[in-house]
């Protein structure tokens, strides 16, 4: 699958209290998530952000609450990809679960600026920065991970097993 | 094999795992609360089947917006009551009965050693204090493990921290793993376990080693592990009449690395916005006035934490400037404080006394800051909007530091006060 956007660079620990902040919470709707995403870093976020929309951040993106509306709320904003140095634990079995692709590329966190224009290939984990002309390489996903991408989230995944 | 390695390997049916390995495992505890259970519950819907694995093997606890704060929260909280009801789950609490998660389950006999517990919410590592594989996880998990009983898991390295030395007066577990968060950063242990031990850990009580599990994820860790020991034992004497089986890390484990830390001389702490890893002794916080202090929290709401406090209280008065909140873990806790005359000395101080819930922590309700202003807290994350405003501060802190500054009006070393 290609997908390609603008990028929104944030640094390192995003959390996922300013993801999404708690006094949201009382209502799991995506797409009600969706128009507090990102609100106490970033005011912007929410009125510039596009369809096919990248994030590209620092190490640890998604640490503190285990709250899946923080997923959730990327998703529903139109965001395709999460790039990082590195993810926090449980937002990143959370984004494999719901199907919010999220790569893993130190160079790409470090290099790519906000504002550029990127295409990704998820198959090939190949991201390609149309600004500056460079290709950095993701991580691959363990094939156990592979499975569930590959099935549509660990809910589809399931079904499969028990039905 | 570490402790880590050895639970993992004996509910997936290995006699050998290793690190970086990911393993579909049977899970002994699922928990879920009115934040995180109503997506699990959609998501288990989606399955297609009409029964869950194991009714006595989940737990639902709402207990973020309860009382419920508004509309939309009592529609959660309805929509968990009704499922537990339709599926006749067991262990579901209600409002009365109802305790922080991290505080009530540990009381309720739920958590054993050997044991792998699942909650979608961060702070479930706090079971490690009782040697359970205890970690967090999304509500997407929960939905899966209710409907099969098993999820995956990536057998984490393990970093062993052997703690050294006797405690200062008013050094705390607290202290300990804030200490520890600020020497290895928020991501010091990300995906991993972390082993606590060494001759200082032998001597804190269980309420202290589930205060420094319960922050292991501060860490970015799976899971922080204690092992278990005579204090293990006697907390569980009490609450676990099922059979368990203790497990200890092999002499020939290995490690990721083996940390040494000399805590004799180390101060009480505090962890200045906007990270729990923004560590220094209390000394160095200087001239900092404070609007609120709050008392409580799966971190810190324990008999223990509540007896320290009530020892700064008493005799002395919340300073004017401040709003002081304590909100006891759970009933019991709340009842043995109310018998010890805990309850008491916190109400003639000026102090508000709360019915068990985890709002003021994430800025949920029951104590959410305006813009500008700053708490000192005993709870476990200080990050930009966490208790209200995205323009205010929290600043971390053991119960004794938080009383202290209460009666101060800015943060204090509890030596100031006594």
């Amino acid at each position: 699958m290609k997908l390609k956007g603008k990028v929104f660079k944030y640094g390192d620990n995003v959390d996922t209290d300013v993801i999404i902040p708690a006094r949201y919470l009382n209502n799991p709707d995506p797409a009600v998530l969706a128009q507090h995403c990102m609100e106490d870093i970033d005011k912007n976020f929410v009125k510039e952000v596009k369809n096919g929309d990248i994030i590209v951040a620092g190490k640890n993106f998604g640490s503190g609450s285990s709250r899946e509306h923080a997923p959730l709320a990327i998703k529903a904003a139109g965001i395709s990809c999460v790039i990082a140095e590195s993810f926090a634990r449980i937002f990143y079995r959370n984004a494999i679960n719901i199907g919010l692709p999220i790569l893993i590329s130190k160079e790409a966190s470090q290099n790519i600026k906000n504002g550029s224009i990127v295409e990704i290939d998820l198959s090939t984990g190949l991201i390609r920065d149309l600004n500056s002309n460079k290709e950095y390489k993701a991580e691959p996903y363990p094939a156990f991970l592979q499975e569930i991408i590959e099935a549509g989230g660990l809910i589809e995944k399931i079904k499969r097993e028990v039905n | 094999m570490t402790i880590v390695e050895k639970i993992l390997a004996s509910h997936s049916n290995k006699s050998k795992l290793n690190p970086g390995e990911i393993v579909n495992a049977k899970v002994d505890l699922i928990l879920g609360n009115d934040v995180t259970a109503p997506v699990a519950i959609n998501e288990f819907r989606k399955i297609g089947i009409n029964k869950v694995f194991d009714i006595d093997k989940i737990a639902l606890v709402p207990d973020h917006f309860t009382p419920n704060k508004d509309i939309k929260s009592a529609e959660n909280s309805l929509l968990i009551r009704n499922f537990a009801k339709e599926m006749q789950i067991t262990n579901y609490f209600e409002v009365g009965r109802v305790g922080i998660e991290h505080c009530l389950l540990p009381e309720k006999g739920l958590v054993a050693p050997g044991e792998i517990i699942i909650g979608a919410d961060s702070h479930t590592c706090t079971y490690g204090a009782l040697n359970a594989l205890a970690t967090g996880v999304g509500s997407t998990d929960i939905a899966a493990a209710m409907a099969t009983g098993f999820l995956w898991f990536r057998v984490p390295e393990t970093i062993k921290i052997i703690y050294k030395g006797k405690l200062k007066p008013w050094v705390s577990g607290k202290d300990l793993i804030l200490y520890t968060i600020g020497q290895i950063g928020v991501d010091g242990a990300l995906y991993k376990s972390i082993e606590f031990s060494g001759e200082t850990i032998k001597n804190l009580s269980i309420d202290s080693r589930m205060t420094m599990a319960n922050m292991a994820i501060e860490a970015g860790a799976k899971c922080g592990l204690f092992e278990y020991d005579d204090k293990t034992k006697e907390y569980l004497e009490a609450r676990v009449t099922r059979d368990y089986s203790p497990i200890a890390s092999d002499k020939d484990s290995i490690y990721d690395k083996i940390l040494e830390f000399d805590v004799s001389n180390i101060e009480p702490q505090i962890a200045f916005p906007h990270l729990p890893e923004n560590t220094r002794p209390v000394q160095e916080a200087k001239n900092i006035k404070i609007d609120q202090a709050v008392i409580g929290s799966c971190t810190n709401g324990r008999i223990e934490d509540l007896r320290i406090a009530a020892q700064i209280f008493k005799d002395h008065k919340v300073h004017p400037d401040v709003r002081c909140i304590i909100f006891p873990g759970t009933q019991e806790i709340y009842i043995n404080a109310l018998k010890e005359g805990l309850i008491e000395i916190f109400i003639n101080a000026g102090a508000a006394v709360s019915t068990p819930t985890c709002g003021p922590c994430l800025g949920g309700h029951m104590g959410v800051l305006a813009k500008g202003e700053k708490a000192i807290s005993t709870t476990n994350r200080n990050f930009v909007g966490r208790m209200g405003h995205p323009q205010s501060e929290v600043y971390l802190s053991n119960p004794a530091v938080a009383a202290a500054s209460a009666i101060k009006g800015y943060i204090a070393h509890p030596e100031e006060v006594l």
